[in-house]
């Protein structure tokens, strides 16, 4: 520790005002204070301080995360070899590493490719703004690999990164100042720009298909149902996928054994990183809670009007399967993006899991309808803020009178 | 009338002090200015002046009658200014023994309020009054629509008022008699109905409110607000409990006697008590072989919203309790990244939380840099008010001074908002932005 420490004293120097490298002291103040809390004291009436900041707030969120990353590794894995040899899968522990290990290594460049584009831009934006990197990234990063489908080339998660991170953030004025959730401005970015490479049935499973075994997600061959002159008993062929020895059964959709994108198919893995948030209080219960509510709802009514195949499926059924548990948990309660006082939330997640529902299933064309949902509620937020704290401003006026 | 308070949070430090007093008087007394907030101080004494305890040193350059005395008698030593000759403290060093300027105050209950308030003026018990909005000394000619004095202080580590103030009944009760000429409205006691204090429930002539719940339960903001808040145009009056003593003892005796009784507390205090002395009191003698080893931050006040002072300063005017506790000039490999089980947040995010509450030793380090607001919901969860505290910060950090208004910005002071300077994940300087929006508003209706 105190060799790194004094190399660390070293070189500082160099970065400080009047240094040779005094320009990039952004860059290494976020080196520095990545590898150390620095020893910077209060000088305000407030003397101590709580011990958390934006970095272990942001590595608890990446925590919160990595059950998704790892069964979504694995799932890769497990929709790889089930397209050929589902005998191959649960053999014995070696297999199942070997899984994982496959999953890993389809996933890891997109990481790396996430996190290297996506802080490039953050680090020359504070190196030219003279502001310290914000830690707003790190989260993004991680996010973004797991709401793309695993096929989808690298070119286009670069794209989609420099797209958010500049057009979503930088030029609101960086982390904390942004409209939308970056990583799904990132999503929604590839997902209109290159259609083709973000749904249909060849990108969910790693390494195209066999006609066996069908690679559309859940929400991709409910859409089907959604059209004119859909035949009886093509309906029935899809909705058997969802019986309980389908598919898409229940248990699947809930354990997460269906092609998805990377992070979101595991309802079990996404409830272990809600867990996660909620105990360390990190993650907006208000939010979680009543965007559940909302897409029960929503559900529910659907199920009930049962106009078509999709609209039939159960609510419990209809929320595990796509991104909406996904979204739920890590996007509509990023902080910044979300309305930001507590009435608000409820009414903003609230509407985000019902929109969600409801777009999915009105319009097939747009399966992954929470994502398109929580975007739009970011927009509006600010709004439902705006009116939340209007009332308050109206009891305070109301006082005045008596 | 009774309040419960949900939100808001205690935080136990280590070193309360003990009940246990001991008399002390120091070498030297002083006096600064700078804790009357917007005060434009005038001297009225300079250095080598002899002063009796009860004479002028600084009067209010915007209504001269006002005066700020000494607490003690003896020679000013020295006058420290700051930047642009800002008067920063007055030191007086002190003689043996008190003596005191002598007033004839016979037949004070039936002066009428213009000779009341001279009288206030002029003895220099007006500068005990503080008011709110602003946080500042009473202003001299609006008169207030009532009066509120927090008997108890839920701050850490904070004096115990019912122990402080014990045997001094007949004195408070006078100070309340005299206080209530000068104003038609009501007087507030406010209680801590958990410890059901015996010294304040036999004070008469008092609206008596009880509060149940965590800090700021005990901030008189909170308590206005919760029992007759301030609007726009109101002006309310708050006074320490201690300092009623003095304007007690000043009608009965004629003479301005601000002893008081101070707190020593912290977790760098090897043998935390009380001690009685005067106002102005300089701390060093009396923490001399008190203190543990290492670095140390001084403050006047508590850790969440006192001034840090110098190992051998004086306390503030308006504070009864000297805190003391480490420096954290150091540094901490992965300190963000590690489990935390010595970590204290108000959040879950460190093991710690996991473990049996327990006394705790903070010290003054940061925990991370300044950040532009990305959390939400934590100030909410500190501030028992119907005020949106990220939305005044941020209407204030704009400056519109409209939104601040609107927002409720005359019903708080800094201290209210001290928990959320706490707590703050992006280690906002919230007092201070606070106190930046109360002097633009301020400004802008004189």
């Amino acid at each position: 520790m105190s060799f790194l420490r004094n190399t660390l004293n070293k070189i500082k120097p160099h970065f400080l005002k009047g240094g040779r490298l005094e320009k990039l002291y952004p860059a290494y103040d976020a080196f520095e204070t990545f590898l150390f809390v620095p020893n910077h004291t209060t000088s305000t009436k407030c003397h101590v301080r709580d011990s958390i900041d934006l970095k272990r707030t942001m590595g608890t969120v990446i925590l919160a995360l990595i059950p998704c990353l790892i069964f979504g590794c694995y799932n890769i894995g497990y929709q790889y070899y089930l397209q050929f040899d589902p005998s191959y899968i649960n053999q014995n522990f070696s297999s199942f590493l070997n899984l994982f290990l496959y999953g890993l290594m389809k996933v890891f460049p997109m990481i790396v490719v996430s996190y290297g584009v996506g802080l490039s831009i953050e680090f020359a934006f504070a190196v030219f703004r003279k502001h310290p990197v914000n830690e707003g990234y790190l989260v993004t990063g991680m996010l973004i690999p797991l709401i793309f489908p695993i096929d989808c080339p690298l070119w286009i998660v670069a794209l989609s990164v420099i797209f958010a991170v500049i057009i979503g953030k930088e030029v609101f004025g960086g982390t904390g100042m942004n409209i939308l959730n970056p990583a799904l401005l990132a999503r929604g970015f590839a997902f209109f720009a290159y259609p083709t490479k973000l749904s249909g049935d060849k990108v969910w499973v790693s390494e195209g298909y066999t006609d066996s075994i069908s690679g559309e997600t859940a929400l991709g061959e409910l859409a089907t149902l959604v059209k004119d002159g859909v035949t009886n008993d093509y309906q029935e062929t899809v909705l058997s996928n969802f019986s309980s020895d389908g598919a898409y059964s229940l248990l699947n959709s809930f354990l997460g054994f269906i092609p998805g994108s990377i992070g979101e198919t595991s309802v079990v893995a996404v409830l272990i990183g809600a867990a996660i948030l909620l105990i360390t209080g990190l993650g907006s219960w208000r939010i979680m809670s009543s965007a559940l509510v909302g897409g029960f709802f929503m559900a529910s009514i659907f199920y009930f009007w049962n106009a078509n195949g999709f609209m039939s499926l159960n609510p419990i059924h209809q929320l595990c399967i796509g991104g909406f548990m996904f979204a739920v948990v890590f996007m509509a309660t990023d902080p910044v993006s979300a309305a930001q006082t507590n009435k608000g939330k409820i009414i903003y997640g609230f509407l985000c899991g019902f929109l969600g529902i409801m777009i999915r299933v009105f319009n097939p064309a747009y399966p992954e309808g929470i994502m398109l949902a929580i975007l739009f509620m970011n927009v509006m937020a600010p709004l439902i803020d705006h009116y939340v704290v209007e009332a308050s401003i109206k009891r305070r006026m109301s006082r005045v009178k008596i | 009338m009774e309040v419960k308070i949900s939100k808001g949070k205690n935080i136990s430090l280590k070193g309360e002090a003990k009940k246990v007093v001991v008399e002390f008087s120091s070498k030297t007394y002083s006096f600064k200015p700078t804790n009357f907030h917007g005060l434009k101080p005038k001297l009225s004494v300079k250095v080598g002046d002899s002063v009796l305890a009860g004479d002028s040193l600084f009067f209010d350059k915007d209504f001269e009658k006002i005066n700020f005395v000494s607490s003690v008698s003896g020679k000013v030593e020295k006058i420290i200014r700051g930047e642009k000759r800002k008067l920063l403290e007055i030191v007086i060093s002190s003689n043996a023994k008190n003596r005191y300027k002598k007033y004839n105050v016979s037949g004070h209950s039936k002066f009428n309020i213009e000779k009341l308030k001279n009288l206030f003026f002029e003895s220099g018990l007006w500068s005990l009054i503080k008011q709110r909005p602003f946080d500042s000394v009473a202003d001299p000619i609006k008169s207030p629509k009532s009066i509120f004095i927090s008997c108890f202080d839920s701050s850490p580590l904070a004096p115990d008022y019912d122990f402080m103030l014990s045997g001094k009944e007949k004195e408070f009760q006078k100070g309340i008699d005299v206080i209530s000429l000068l104003c038609d409205g009501k007087i507030h006691l406010n209680i801590d109905g958990d410890s059901n204090s015996r010294f304040f429930q036999k004070i008469e002539g008092v609206q008596l409110n009880k509060f149940y719940g965590p800090h700021p339960a005990g901030n008189v903001g909170v308590q206005i607000h919760h029992v007759d808040p301030i609007n726009k145009g109101d002006i309310v009056w708050i006074l320490k409990p201690q300092a009623l003593v003095t304007i007690g003892h000043f009608f009965l005796k004629g003479m301005y006697v601000n002893d008081k009784m101070f707190a020593v507390t912290g977790s760098e205090i090897k043998k935390p008590k009380y001690f009685k002395s005067f106002q102005g009191v300089n701390i060093s003698d009396f923490l001399k072989g008190n203190l543990t080893s290492g670095k140390k931050r001084f403050i006047s006040g508590n850790v969440l919203h006192g001034d840090a002072i110098d190992k051998d300063g004086h306390v503030g005017f308006f504070d009864d309790q000297i805190t003391v506790i480490p420096e954290g000039d150091y540094y901490e490999l992965f300190g963000w990244a590690m489990p935390g089980l010595k970590k204290y947040s108000f959040s879950r995010a460190f093991l710690s939380s996991l473990l049996p509450q327990r006394k705790i030793v903070l010290d003054t380090n940061m925990h991370g840099e300044e950040r532009a607001y990305v959390v939400s919901g934590q100030y909410e969860n500190v501030v028992p008010m119907d005020i949106f505290p990220v939305q005044l910060i941020k209407s204030i950090l704009v400056e519109d001074i409209e939104l601040m208004e609107k927002l409720g910005i005359y019903e708080v002071a800094p201290e209210d908002f001290a928990l959320c300077e706490f707590a703050c994940t992006s280690k906002m300087p919230v007092q201070e932005i606070l106190r930046h929006g109360l002097d633009l508003v301020k400004k802008e209706c004189s």
